[in-house]
């Protein structure tokens, strides 16, 4: 036993702890977005309680649902493919336990100060100062930590995955620096050093690009290494992998702009953003077909392995969304969407199908891994096929209701009367987008009751694995 | 030469450097490399068996 603990090994214990908060924060995230879809449908569900209205708990479901929930999932399988594709351990296990426990204060706080009304106001960056030095500190621990690891690996060759981690840990970095430059007036206030247009343009910058690397550089990292380790075949091109790095990593930073089409923004730079927007789907398309044409010739696994198809149906939200994405970001079409439930839609259908489902594929991977077992070894695997299920119909349930709603809406606002008045007042929109409303708390609820069971079957494979070992150490 | 001939140059360098990029991962003299790489996922399952054993040895 001796000789196991002097030769080289993997930090699994920090993977363990990122992995199981990671479906911790899911559960809770998820919740609080039920909590507030139902809002929309019964408004008395905020009891009239100013820490419970929608406006406080939405910031805090998003930034739950992504940075807590996503970012969990993203430390963990970050630092997992990171030593396993290097063959190093980790750079030094004491910053990388500091980043967890970091990161999970960035929670709590957030979690503290959302309710309580303390907010940036800046989407996707309400956190006020102090949290946002906070952040600084864990992320570029987090950045010292992972290219600590890449400088001290033991292969030449730094695999695609940590391509995309790097991007993203370095893209989030300067973004998050960027945009939170602000002066403080008090301990919970300050103001942005930008003004007006400028201060939108740098927020949907920002905001963009949270989507483009947090949400998706970061997430293709994982799909590079789980899905060729779940499917057990290398990707499908490892040369398409590498123009996909570097086209979709050059192009993201210029879409933000369409974010603000029809707005003070100079026109020439809507249009730029809207026509970056267009080239994005091709990168995006590009790694998307190169993930999906890895199960060439293995096809058949997807009947029996419900952790393969989450992987892969999560490829398939993702090339839906990010067709769909540019199609949205066209000036005209962008008309009829912006402000719509559209949107909403659009972004559940990458978060829920692309970003939730292509982790719930990494993690029920790997956790089996850091806690001593094979690969996808879970506690009930039938369990996992019912979460898959679960997933897939509430997210086609939660998109297809804010389409048929953001359309209305679109339409309805712009109608107008042969004389030239509107034809319909706002309140009339909003009460025509009530059944999409009550959809989505369906959709969203099934969601929920998938993320539910997946916590229970993590606990279960968790609770087995100890108790293997503590019979283990008594023997 | 004004900034917008500078901007302009800059389009151009990003098409040759993709031009480039491409040019590069599909010479064929890398493609032994490349699929090598691609297996590098499959490469470390001693580490990782002796990694589950620390974990599974342990108790904590």
């Amino acid at each position: 036993m001796s000789t196991a603990i002097e030769q080289p090994n993997y930090n699994y214990k920090v993977v363990k702890y990122f992995a199981i908060m990671a479906v911790v924060w899911g559960v809770v995230g998820m919740s609080i977005g039920v909590l507030i879809a139902s809002q929309l449908v019964w408004p008395e569900l905020n009891f009239d309680i100013q820490y419970l209205t929608f406006s406080r708990l939405r910031p805090l479901h998003t930034n739950t649902v992504i940075f807590a929930f996503g970012g969990c999932a993203l430390f963990a399988t970050a630092y997992y493919v990171v030593q396993r594709t290097c063959q190093a351990r980790i750079f030094s296990d004491s910053l990388a336990m500091f980043t967890f426990w970091g990161w999970q204060a960035v929670i709590v706080a957030a979690a503290i100060t959302l309710p309580m009304g303390l907010t940036s106001t800046k989407e996707y960056a309400e956190l006020e100062w102090p949290i946002d030095i906070l952040i600084e500190v864990v992320w570029i621990s987090f950045a010292i930590v992972f290219f600590g690891t890449i400088a001290k690996r033991n292969q030449p060759h730094i695999y695609v995955a940590n391509w995309f981690f790097g991007a993203f840990i370095i893209t989030i970095a300067i973004l998050h620096t960027i945009n939170s430059l602000a002066i403080p007036v008090s301990m919970w206030k300050s103001y942005s050093i930008y003004a007006g247009t400028i201060d939108a343009m740098v927020q949907w910058w920002y905001g963009h690009n949270a989507v483009g690397f947090f949400l998706t550089a970061g997430f293709l990292g994982i799909m590079y290494y789980f899905i060729p380790k779940q499917a057990e075949r290398p990707v499908y091109s490892y040369r398409l992998s590498i123009v996909h790095f570097w086209a979709l990593i050059s192009i993201y930073v210029w879409a933000g702009a369409h974010h603000l089409h029809y707005s003070a923004l100079p026109d020439w730079a809507q249009s730029a953003g809207m026509v970056m927007s267009l080239i994005l789907l091709a990168p995006s398309w590009g790694g998307m077909i190169n993930g999906m044409m890895t199960l060439s010739g293995a096809w058949h696994k997807l009947r029996t392995d419900p952790i393969l198809r989450f992987l892969v149906v999560s490829l398939s939200f993702y090339g839906m969304s990010t067709f769909e994405g540019p199609m949205m970001a066209i000036k005209t079409v962008n008309a009829l969407s912006h402000n719509t439930d559209w949107t909403i839609g659009h972004v559940h259908s990458g978060a829920l199908g692309w970003v939730a489902m292509v982790s719930f594929g990494a993690i029920y991977n790997l956790l089996p891994v850091v806690l001593g077992k094979k690969q996808g070894e879970m506690y009930s695997i039938k369990l996992i096929n019912i979460h898959f299920w679960l997933a897939t119909l509430g997210t086609v349930l939660y998109i297809c209701a804010m389409w048929v709603n953001g359309i209305m809406q679109g339409l309805m606002w712009r109608a107008v009367n042969a004389d030239g008045t509107l034809t319909y007042s706002f309140v009339e929109s909003l009460e025509a987008s009530y059944p999409g409303y009550f959809v989505r708390v369906v959709g969203g609820a099934l969601f929920l009751a998938g993320m539910l069971i997946m916590a229970y079957n993590t606990f279960k494979t968790v609770r087995g694995a100890h108790a293997e070992q503590a019979k283990l150490a008594q023997a | 030469m004004d900034i917008n001939d500078v901007r302009g140059l800059g389009t151009v360098f990003a098409l040759i450097a993709f031009i480039g990029i491409i040019a590069w991962a599909y010479s064929s003299s890398r493609k032994t490399r490349f699929d090598d790489d691609a297996n590098m996922v499959f490469k470390d399952e001693d580490i990782a068996q002796r990694s589950a054993l620390a974990e599974t040895t342990k108790n904590d």
